[in-house]
């Protein structure tokens, strides 16, 4: 488990994260929810090692993230960040490869060559992996990164907002993706997401944040409630059930 | 060897484009370039020699040593520092090393004169200018990336607003040296590779051979960090660890090179950028000797042509500044068109 244990972070005084202690990483699809600013992604980049805390504490799996070196924990968990430039031309082959370098640091064997392949095949890049990155679309090049992190083959994997300048059809893909990761390969799959609609029908868990604090932690179904998101958003939101399954109207 | 380890239908369009695919090859490249640097070093030995063989083969061979720490110098520092910095257009010589350079040199026969300059031991200016130019750098690189985590762009930012202040100091002192100090001291800024001094020579090497020892085991680190620093984090790599002693190869490296030979601005700019281009591949197995083999055809092709062809020696650094300088613009304005 990811355990967050009294965790604040400050810029100017001011509390980004202020004083979160909530466990992450349970079976399945954990779906970050929260307005701008409310502190999410400086929550992944604690996790992620990016950003020290200026208190509390981060365990993963009992190692502690401040002490532990930074390659062991990359064998634990993979990060996905929100703007993925690369200066460099790499293919997708070269990108995929790079999720081995924790295991092997740059000199692949062949069970590394297996990972590459079949996080390729399972994204279904096979036709593009000698492609170089700028000459794929969006959700093919956001696929070839979520391809990356599979290969590094971890139990959990953080997703800053895959979803970002994606078309509805891509969005979708994406998140049917994350949710077979967490069904057939076992991941906990932790995400940040802007539509609460997708993380009601994906993800098994979510967690809401505002103003640094954690102010909502449910199962999905219990947080896709008008009073809760209401009070997450600061703005009215209207839940209906539509076959089953609750949907959040916003667009008043 | 044409075996193709992804026989897949969409390869790569801009490899195959006119040359066939063996030649696309990093490992061909590189013999290529390592081919015309044999060629050309015989070339510049062998050819025109106007007495003993034997004198002008020891004179010689220094001058391509020199050329070689040179390139080696600069070519592995210049690409070191672009990964490390993730950009490639800015380079340590663009941000202020070699004005630092010029305002050492300036201090000292400002207030000395260019006697005593002339008359110093050339091991003990050499000394002071690497150990100052070390420490500026270190100094810098501490100050940006010591306690908070600041912006590299806000570091290129301060070695540029540094550069255009050394310089403007360094032009402030020229103003008001007797115009025979000054004389001396700016014959010392163009950079010259045709009369190096042994022992310097020697130091100079010892220094580029331990820094290339120490990039050798971070080549694939290096791969990593083309990525950018959180990707190269979440993989697992001690980002701040290994970037400053990168960058402290990548000062003592450049450092040393520019007390032997005098600056060179642009060199840098225009060797990596075409390793990066000729390589055919984004790994610095590759980009790193391309840097250093490109290096050494510019230098010893550029020092035969304006030696043997233009019958003079000792200004090659005007010409690759000129160059490089006219590149340096295409690679903004190309930049800037995006």
């Amino acid at each position: 488990m990811i355990a967050l244990d009294g965790v604040t972070k400050r810029y100017d005084g001011q509390p980004v994260v202020d004083d979160v202690s909530i466990s992450l990483g349970g079976e399945g699809v954990t779906a970050l929810i929260g307005p701008n600013g409310a502190g999410k992604s400086t929550l992944f980049g604690i996790v992620g090692r990016l950003v020290r805390p200026d208190a509390g504490r981060v365990t993963i799996d009992g190692m502690d993230v401040a002490t532990t070196s930074s390659r062991d924990l990359a064998t634990t968990l993979a990060v996905l960040r929100q703007d993925n430039h690369v200066a460099a031309r790499l293919t997708v082959h070269d990108l995929v490869e790079f999720g081995r370098f924790p295991h092997s640091r740059g000199r692949l064997t062949v069970a590394d060559r297996g990972h590459i392949d079949q996080a390729i095949d399972y994204l279904d890049l096979g036709p593009y992996r000698s492609r170089f990155l700028d000459e794929l679309s969006g959700g093919q090049r956001q696929r070839a990164f979520i391809a990356m992190v599979l290969a590094q083959d971890t139990r959990y994997v953080l997703l800053d907002e895959p979803l970002n300048n994606l078309d509805l059809r891509h969005m979708a893909e994406i998140m049917r993706l994350l949710r077979r990761a967490a069904d057939e390969l076992g991941k906990r799959v932790i995400t940040v997401l802007h539509d609460i609609n997708f993380a009601a029908n994906h993800a098994d868990r979510i967690v809401a944040m505002r103003d640094g604090r954690v102010v909502a932690d449910a199962p999905a179904r219990e947080v896709m409630r008008s009073d809760v998101l209401a009070a997450v958003y600061d703005t009215a939101v209207d839940v209906r059930e539509i076959d089953g399954r609750p949907v959040a109207l916003y667009y008043s | 060897m044409l075996t193709d380890p992804m026989p897949t239908a969409t390869a790569p369009r801009t490899a195959d484009r006119a040359a066939p695919r063996w030649a696309a090859r990093p490992e061909v490249r590189l013999a290529v370039l390592g081919g015309a640097v044999l060629a050309l070093t015989a070339g510049y030995l062998l050819t025109d020699v106007p007495g003993s063989l034997g004198y002008a083969l020891q004179k010689r061979s220094l001058t391509v040593l020199a050329m070689l720490v040179v390139a080696t110098a600069v070519g592995v520092s210049t690409v070191v520092f672009h990964t490390v910095t993730g950009n490639r257009i800015l380079t340590p010589s663009i941000m202020g090393f070699d004005a630092f350079y010029v305002l050492v040199s300036t201090v000292v026969v400002f207030t000395a004169g260019s006697a005593a300059f002339l008359a110093a031991d050339p091991l003990v200016m050499w000394c002071v200018q690497v150990s100052v130019m070390v420490a500026f750098s270190l100094l810098l690189f501490r100050w940006l990336f010591g306690g908070r985590r600041r912006s590299i762009h806000l570091m290129l930012l301060v070695g540029i607003v540094l550069g255009t202040f050394f310089r403007s100091s360094s032009e402030w002192m020229q103003r008001m040296l007797d115009p025979l100090d000054f004389q001396v001291l700016s014959d010392s800024f163009f950079a010259s590779m045709t009369r190096p001094d042994e022992t310097l020579l020697a130091l100079t090497a010892v220094l580029v051979v331990l820094g290339c020892l120490g990039v050798v085991p971070l080549v694939r680190t290096l791969d990593v960090l083309t990525l950018g620093e959180p990707a190269a984090v979440g993989l697992g790599v001690d980002h701040r660890r290994v970037v400053t002693a990168l960058l402290v190869v990548v000062s003592v490296m450049i450092a040393a090179s520019t007390a032997l030979v005098g600056p060179v601005l642009f060199f840098g700019l225009v060797v990596a950028n075409l390793a990066y281009s000729w390589a055919g591949s984004f790994r610095h197995v590759w980009t790193l000797p391309m840097a250093v083999l490109i290096g050494m055809v510019c230098l010893l092709g550029g020092q035969l042509v304006l030696e043997r062809a233009f019958g003079f020696g000792g200004t090659l650094s005007t010409v690759i500044d000129f160059a490089g300088g006219l590149f340096f613009l295409y690679l903004v304005l190309r930049k800037g068109a995006r």
